[in-house]
């Protein structure tokens, strides 16, 4: 049998065993590429080049980073609470409605004031999606991972509702709403560079990457340094134990769920508010299921989560490059990706322990003698 | 008269699928018993619906791609078992790294293989599994009542369909006929027990997903050999999760699953009918609102308003031997 829990040092335990865990999900992706009839080490070194080739390219791997930074965020959250939020789909396409109602409801008269208003509302609507499945979960015990499934199912129809009708764009035959208007968009990454007199090539990367940053220093913050953090935790870790130390699992339950619908939502700001400049349908993409393996991938921490965004941008713009070369890859292999390192770096975190415990062992006798 | 043909138009529908759903509800149904939460049949039907449809529109025949969908559904449960009994890995995690790898994988090479987009070709009949017409269908088809519902109803379905209503009582009399299907229930139970009576919990619960995968491979490939003409992208539509939601709601029996799916199915034939006909009162329902109507079910079915719902003891919980 496998899985025997050795001791290891904690720099191992921290550092090497989940980059051996990525590093199996990495190479079995090559296996798939390989099987694909491409050569996994020319489709990598494309991918690099598209992902890092030039500044343009280098705008979008962070552009699609800071989505993948507030989703991942978002899993880590309810994960640390014991909890498996696969909802950020529809979370973030509530968080989408939230801001596009405040833009187009103040973006005429008081576009700065609107942004902000934009930011709250990303984040209210999309706790407030959570908040169903969250309240079912700690009061009924209803199966989370299948209520936010449900409600991805049912706020992709909602939002295709609302895109066709209400909010639609007068005259459009597109499922989008109106443009938002002048001065409500967040700032460019390329506009606040070229102030300080540096020019770089125009890219989608703006703002809302430094507002992922700053919630991933809440995100620490709250976890490690806060009251409600080690409540979450505890809760998190045996709900029994924080029940019989007076926490209260249902009400962490559902604020934890809440905080995590709020960070999915609040990935809108990067996609409608920095690139789009109008609500669409279906903008998610996925983005709220790479959540899940940026999550594991990093650890459940946030600066790990910060440093595995980044590598799923790479994955993304680099990916976007490489389907454009090989005919036989498309993007859904990136979607492959994610599921291995899902399967790796999630489900089997002590695949290679034995083997490198054995080594460890061997090497420390080694040392002694 | 009218009113009777929708009935049995609805009916008729409500059937054709159900099919796929209850396979897949027992499928999961025996992983939970023997304790093990496979919260990736949607990962396996969509697989098997992508490797039944290739390997059918290949070969021209629905039997190769039938095997084809087992194999495939069958290796994705071995898998799932590794991670939960060997690795003692999260089985929910683990489902949904199947679910994801799958929505990716199965694209990919319809793409690499086909060259379509990410479909499959379009089956012609012979590779399907067509209509079958029960026996004197067409005979009594005149008598009035009986006829519509032996000829009409029952008759007329493909051979998956009448699969999965069969399956029924087969994993009904396996579980609680059977000494195996007894430990299986005590696996899931209380393996403590099983293993101190010297049987062997690991290979119950293989066999038990061995099992889950062959059920969860037919359910596949009807989506796409029987219901449909082929794959498509992300054709299982969340269908694996309704089928464990129909689970919950049939607390983990056999009977009343295949009811809790019956009732999906219904729902699922009815907003169907729903798209584009003005209701009284309320007029004319939006089709995205009608599409809704499986979904929103599944959550006030998962609320519990119906009933309490007790998984069995151990499901979920990997089995660790004390040395």
């Amino acid at each position: 049998m496998s899985a025997v829990p050795a001791k290891l040092p904690g720099a191992v335990e921290a550092v090497l065993m989940p980059f051996l865990n990525i590093m199996v999900a990495l190479f079995v992706s090559g296996l798939v590429v390989w099987g694909l009839g491409e050569d996994p080490f020319f489709a990598l070194s494309l991918l690099i080049e598209g992902a890092f080739g030039y500044e343009e390219a280098i705008g979008y791997t962070f552009y699609y980073a800071t989505n993948f930074i507030f989703t991942g965020l978002a899993v880590s959250v309810a994960f640390h609470a014991g909890h498996f939020n696969i909802g950020g789909e529809g979370q973030a396409m509530l968080g989408g409605l939230g801001l596009t109602l405040a833009v187009l409801w103040l973006g005429d008269t008081a576009p700065v004031l609107s942004i902000f208003l934009a930011i709250i509302g990303a984040a209210v609507f999309g706790a407030a999606w959570a908040f169903i499945p969250a309240w079912l979960q700690a009061k009924r015990g209803s199966h989370i991972v299948i209520t936010t499934i449900m409600f991805n199912f049912i706020a992709s129809a909602f939002l295709a509702y609302l895109l066709v009708g209400p909010l639609q764009r007068p005259g459009g035959q597109m499922p989008e709403s109106s443009d938002f208007p002048d001065g409500t968009g967040l700032m460019q990454f390329h506009e606040v560079l070229e102030m300080v007199g540096i020019r770089f090539e125009q890219s989608p990367l703006n703002a809302s990457f430094l507002i992922a940053l700053m919630a991933a220093f809440g995100v620490w913050f709250l976890l490690t340094r806060t009251r409600f953090g080690y409540e979450m935790r505890v809760a998190g870790k045996n709900a029994h134990a924080a029940a019989f130390a007076g926490v209260s699992v249902s009400r962490v339950t559902i604020i934890a769920l809440m905080l995590s619908g709020a960070l999915a939502g609040m990935m809108g700001l990067n996609e409608l508010l920095g690139e789009q400049l109008r609500l669409i349908g279906n903008f998610t993409l996925g983005y709220g299921f790479v959540g899940i393996a940026v999550a594991f991938m990093g650890r459940n921490h946030p600066l790990g989560i910060v440093l595995a965004a980044v590598l799923f941008g790479v994955l993304y713009q680099g990916g976007a490059e490489l389907a454009f070369e090989m005919p036989n890859i498309t993007r859904d292999l990136i979607v492959v990706i994610q599921g291995l390192v899902i399967l790796f770096a999630g489900a089997m975190p002590h695949l290679l322990r034995k083997p490198v415990a054995l080594l460890y062992a061997r090497m420390a006798r080694k040392g002694a003698v | 008269m009218e009113f009777l043909v929708d009935i049995l138009l609805l009916s008729d529908s409500t059937l054709r699928v159900a099919g796929p759903l209850i396979l897949a509800a027992l499928a999961g149904l025996c992983a939970e018993r023997a304790g093990i939460v496979d919260i990736g049949l949607e990962g396996k039907m969509l697989a098997a619906a992508f490797a039944a449809a290739s390997a059918a529109s290949v070969t021209a025949s629905p039997w190769a791609g039938l095997l084809a969908g087992i194999v495939a559904s069958v290796l994705l449960s071995l898998l799932h078992g590794y991670v939960s009994i060997n690795q003692r890995g999260n089985q929910i995690v683990s489902g949904m790294a199947i679910n994801i790898m799958v929505a990716g994988l199965a694209p990919t090479l319809a793409n690499a293989w086909f060259s379509r987009g990410g479909q499959t070709p379009l089956l012609p009949s012979e590779a399907r599994f067509t209509e079958i017409t029960l026996p004197f269908a067409d005979a009594i088809s005149g008598v009035p009542l009986l006829g519509a519902i032996y000829s009409d109803l029952l008759s007329g379905h493909s051979l998956l369909t009448y699969v999965a209503f069969v399956a029924v009582p087969t994993v009904g009399w396996i579980l609680y006929k059977t000494r195996f299907g007894l430990r299986l229930r005590a696996v899931g139970e209380n393996p403590e027990a099983v293993d101190t009576a010297g049987i062997s919990v690991t290979l119950l619960r293989y066999q038990a997903m061995i099992i889950a995968g062959i059920l969860c491979g037919i359910s596949g490939s009807a989506l796409s050999t029987a219901l449909g003409a082929g794959f498509i992208r992300d054709m299982s539509a969340g269908k694996g999760f309704l089928a464990l939601a129909a689970m919950i709601f049939g607390k983990w029996k056999p009977v009343p699953t295949l009811l809790a799916c019956l009732l999906f199915a219904f729902v699922d034939a009815l907003q169907g009918r729903l798209q584009g006909v003005a209701l009284p009162l309320v007029g004319e329902i939006p089709v995205q609102f009608t599409i809704m109507l499986p979904y929103v079910l599944t959550v006030i079915i998962l609320a519990g308003f119906v009933g309490k719902m007790e998984a069995p003891k151990a499901s979920g919980i990997p089995y660790e031997k004390d040395r």
